[in-house]
């Protein structure tokens, strides 16, 4: 146990410093699979400084880079979780309906274990998302999986555009009206506290306008309006500066979104989730609305009884812009797997397959300029695997992140815990169930016990 | 009235058959020209497979198909034994939220007499979702305090319980936990072991009761008496798993307990499954030893522990399976049982090998069960439960494209594949 916390404290000051570097790197005689640009065989690819600097054959490495052998296995852009709650210690702010004014932002843990086993899954980069316990919830962060640093600041992606989390349905509903008495109560309610607060945003911002057009005139003599960062947000959602990722899963909510997004001008939305965006896809084709969706979850609750495996593949074929998440801890090791199986529910090719884990999640978060493919220029995250990540015997054995190898299946240790509580005397041992669905609403259990 | 009545309860009936699925179909069947994956006697090339009566009648190379057979050729494609999921809610339960759909955990510490069958939904619209993905069979398992009641094994169609049932049944034993049980179990230390100690003895308790029971009714038969035991379900339903005569299936996980479960079971002389296991791979020798196999699963899960090695519950059933353990694999859900492959796939892919893994969902699930003469393999005599499909049975993208239960052709059609059908090109479109 000793000698467990001391390798365990040599690799906190190890990764911990490595993390704060860009990398460089030679990926050599790989199967690139670029995403965007095919696929080219026995080839090479060069991260310098953590950005791709070439794609091509025969490249060489910079002096003291390290080169990573890649004969016989697949080269993949770091897969893209656009629904998790992972490396967060809080999910849901659920005491109002409206919470537009927290952010998961300020409650990263870069010590959450489900960091790496994310990175050992090839997954390099996640939106984690506030829960789904109000229709407006909190604002969400966008996070690289640089794990081992002990600086929650070091995770976000800066630069990524701010996205919001809504939610539809019965999690609002159940948490506000049936729980505290007040609306929404029902799919009716929702939609009014989005155009009530829309509104109230709309006289916000006018309020503003009015006080900043006339607060230089000489003869002015009025106050500004009461700053509310609440309304700010919202305010910044209407100007397109915010993309909303709405919890949902009835065909009529998801539309009634669109319907509420169009009556206010707003246009950046993408819906997570979606179990019934299959009944509604030329809707959200036309709008330009994203859907974000499990590979096969259903049943767990009634809105999604009505569901279908088939929903990424009616989606994409009906051109809505998909993705395939996780939401789950366990979900987000094997992503690869979840996108596979659009080809068992309708028989989706390679590249569309994998795109719904990584250029296609990398445009619903905003990113899709710089990671998500495999690009001269791009990102330097990357996944590579032994067989086709498609496939059932994919084993992934490299995962990259700003060119840094944050996973490496040969060369890990097995504890790869940043912090063990050396006060820790029974082990926790966690039984296998899997009542870890819709994490959207952890946190919110308390609200349910009285 | 009355005559509007009956005719709109004859249009309802007609819609809801509709609705819900068509129908199997029974008869000869002569499936020609396949890769046959017997699991038993290896893989025959350009084979054929009789069912008829319900039954394998033909399997091999040097087969003559039955006149009036009804002949589906099976070029390119494999077939396999029908899928056995070792221990689930599937039909006992629709809705997981909703406790009104919840018929899997019933109010008591020790109700052994409690029986799933009884809860099995034969029309519930999980079923064909699972089945069309040749999941043929599945243990359907109660849950909740120490003796939650009696599980039993069903093949996926059938419109009773008693059409279902596969000839297995086994009395549920929750061993009693000794760790923490994840991260929001705030009990001090001091509490965990009290609890545990607690459960311990309450259920040595509840097996000494069992034993005077049995030298009672041991007594009472051997002395040829017509005196009869006050009513004791309990106590009754326990006596042949204290007689042997009947499996107990052990739900245990952490390393600590499984090494108590074994040593309990010790000089007990039962029949012993061990469920869940998920810490075997950690003690895989002793079970080894021991002699018990394992029904383990869902493989694709979390470590039990954050300094565990993150793919240990892949690893799990290949590192007790090369320690000598029988090890059969579960899926552990309700909805998505259609995914064990994907568990025994990850598990062949991490150590196990392809071919014990689909062992470990076929032929093992049915020794283990005691149903090796009936289910697991293609064999001549063994139950029609089979399936078709283009393609390695664990390969994500493999199609099944038949599906026979007792010797029943499976409609190959759910609520997933109709939506597909009625809305891959919904009309009307985007305009009316």
């Amino acid at each position: 146990m000793k000698k467990n916390i001391l390798t365990a404290l040599l690799l906190l000051i190890s990764v911990g410093l490595q993390a704060q570097e860009k990398g460089t790197l030679l990926i050599k005689n790989g199967t690139v699979l670029t995403i965007t640009n095919g696929i080219k065989e026995n080839s090479d690819v060069l991260i310098k400084d953590g950005k791709i600097q070439k794609i091509g054959t025969g490249l060489k490495a910079p002096s003291g880079a390290d080169v990573i052998d890649a004969k016989g296995m697949y080269v993949m852009p770091g897969i893209i979780d656009a629904h998790s709650h992972i490396a967060l210690s809080a999910i849901n702010e659920a005491t109002s309906p409206v919470t537009a004014e927290v952010s998961t932002g300020d409650a990263v843990n870069p010590l959450d274990i489900a960091i790496y086993r994310a990175l050992a899954g090839g997954v390099t980069l996640s939106h984690a998302m506030h829960g789904s316990a109000n229709a407006i919830g909190g604002q969400c962060e966008t996070i690289k999986h640089r794990y081992g640093t002990v600086d929650p600041e070091e995770l976000k992606m800066k630069g990524a555009p701010r996205t919001i989390k809504f939610a539809l349905g019965e999690n609002p509903t159940r948490v506000h009206g049936s729980g505290n008495g007040i609306l929404p109560r029902t799919r009716m309610g929702v939609e009014e506290v989005f155009r009530n607060s829309f509104s109230e945003a709309n006289e916000y911002m006018a309020g503003w306008n009015e006080y900043n057009a006339k607060k230089n005139q000489k003869s002015f003599k009025g106050v500004a309006p009461k700053y509310d960062l609440r309304l700010e947000t919202l305010a910044d959602i209407l100007k397109g500066n915010i993309i909303i990722h709405c919890h949902s899963y009835r065909a009529d909510e998801i539309y009634m979104l669109m319907q509420v997004c169009k009556d206010y001008g707003i246009k950046r939305l993408v819906f997570q989730h979606v179990n019934e965006g299959f009944k509604v896809a030329p809707e959200l084709a036309e709008f330009g609305a994203m859907a974000s969706v499990f590979s096969d979850w259903w049943a767990y609750k009634f809105e999604v009884y009505y569901s279908t495996a088939y929903n990424a593949t009616i989606l994409t074929e009906n051109n809505v812009v998909t993705s395939i998440n996780s939401d789950s801890r366990e979900l987000i090791r094997h992503l690869y797997h979840e996108a596979a199986k659009t080809q068992k529910y309708g028989s989706l090719p390679n590249d569309k397959a994998l795109s719904l884990i990584t250029i296609n999640p990398a445009k619903q978060l905003g990113i899709d300029d710089r990671v998500g493919s495999l690009e001269e220029g791009k990102e330097g995250d990357v996944a590579i695997f032994k067989n086709h990540p498609l496939s059932i015997y994919a084993v992934p054995m490299y995962t990259i992140v700003d060119g840094i190898v944050e996973f490496d299946r040969e060369n890990d240790p097995a504890d790869m815990r940043i912090y063990p509580n050396p006060e820790e005397q029974i082990d926790v041992t966690i039984a296998v169930s899997d009542s870890e669905y819709d994490r959207c609403m952890q946190d919110t259990e308390f609200l349910f016990n009285h | 009235m009355i005559k509007n009545i009956l005719c709109a309860g004859a249009v309802f009936m007609a819609f809801a058959g509709y609705a819900q699925s068509s129908k199997g179909k029974s008869g000869t069947f002569a499936l020609t020209n396949a890769t046959i994956e017997t699991v038993t006697n290896g893989a025959i090339q350009n084979g054929t497979v009789v069912i008829s009566e319900g039954k394998i009648t033909a399997a091999g190379t040097a087969v003559t198909v039955p006149s009036g057979a009804e002949i589906i050729d099976c070029t390119g494609h494999v077939i396999y034994p029908g899928m056995i999921e070792g221990g689930s809610r599937l039909g006992l339960t629709e809705v997981n939220s909703d406790a009104r759909t919840r018929d899997f955990s019933e109010i008591g510490e020790v109700i052994p007499q409690i029986q799933a069958l009884t809860a099995v939904n034969p029309n519930s619209v999980l079923i064909p979702v699972t089945r069309v993905s040749g999941v043929t069979t599945s243990l359907a398992l109660p849950s909740g305090g120490m003796f939650p009641g009696t599980a039993a094994l069903i093949n996926l169609h059938g419109y009773t319980p008693d059409q279902m049932y596969a000839g297995f049944k086994g009395i549920v034993l929750n061993y009693p936990q000794s760790g923490r049980r994840g991260r929001f179990d705030r009990r001090t230390d001091e509490e965990i072991n009290e609890a545990a100690e607690k459960a311990l003895k309450n259920l040595n308790e509840t097996w000494g009761k069992l034993a005077e029971y049995h030298k009672l009714d041991s007594t009472i038969t051997a002395s040829g008496s017509n005196e009869k035991l006050d009513y004791y379900p309990e106590m009754e339903a326990l006596l042949p798993v204290y007689r042997g005569e009947m499996t107990l299936l052990i739900e245990v996980n952490a390393s600590n307990d499984i090494r108590s479960a074994i040593d309990w079971v010790k000089d007990k002389n039962l029949k012993v499954i061990f469920t869940g296991v998920s810490e075997g791979w950690r003690v895989a020798k002793e079970l080894a030893e021991a002699n018990i196999p394992v029904v383990t699963g869902p493989v694709l899960s979390v470590p039990t522990r954050e300094y565990d090695r993150y793919d240990r519950p892949y690893a799990n059933p290949g590192l007790m399976q090369k320690a000598g353990v029988k090890v059969a694999i579960r899926n552990n859900g309700a909805e998505n049982v259609r995914n064990l492959p994907y568990d025994a796939g990850f598990a062949a892919t991490y150590g196990m090998g392809r071919e014990e893994a689909l062992k470990a969902v076929t032929i093992n699930s049915a020794e283990i069960f005691g149903l090796e003469k009936e289910l697991g393999s293609i064999e001549v005599g063994k139950i029609a439960n089979l399936f078709i499909a283009d393609g390695d049975v664990f390969e994500t993208k493999t199609q099944v494209k038949h599906v026979f239960i007792a010797g029943w052709q499976i409609p190959m059609e759910s609520r997933h594949t109709k939506l597909y059908d009625e809305f891959l090109e919904r009309s009307p479109g985007v305009k009316k």
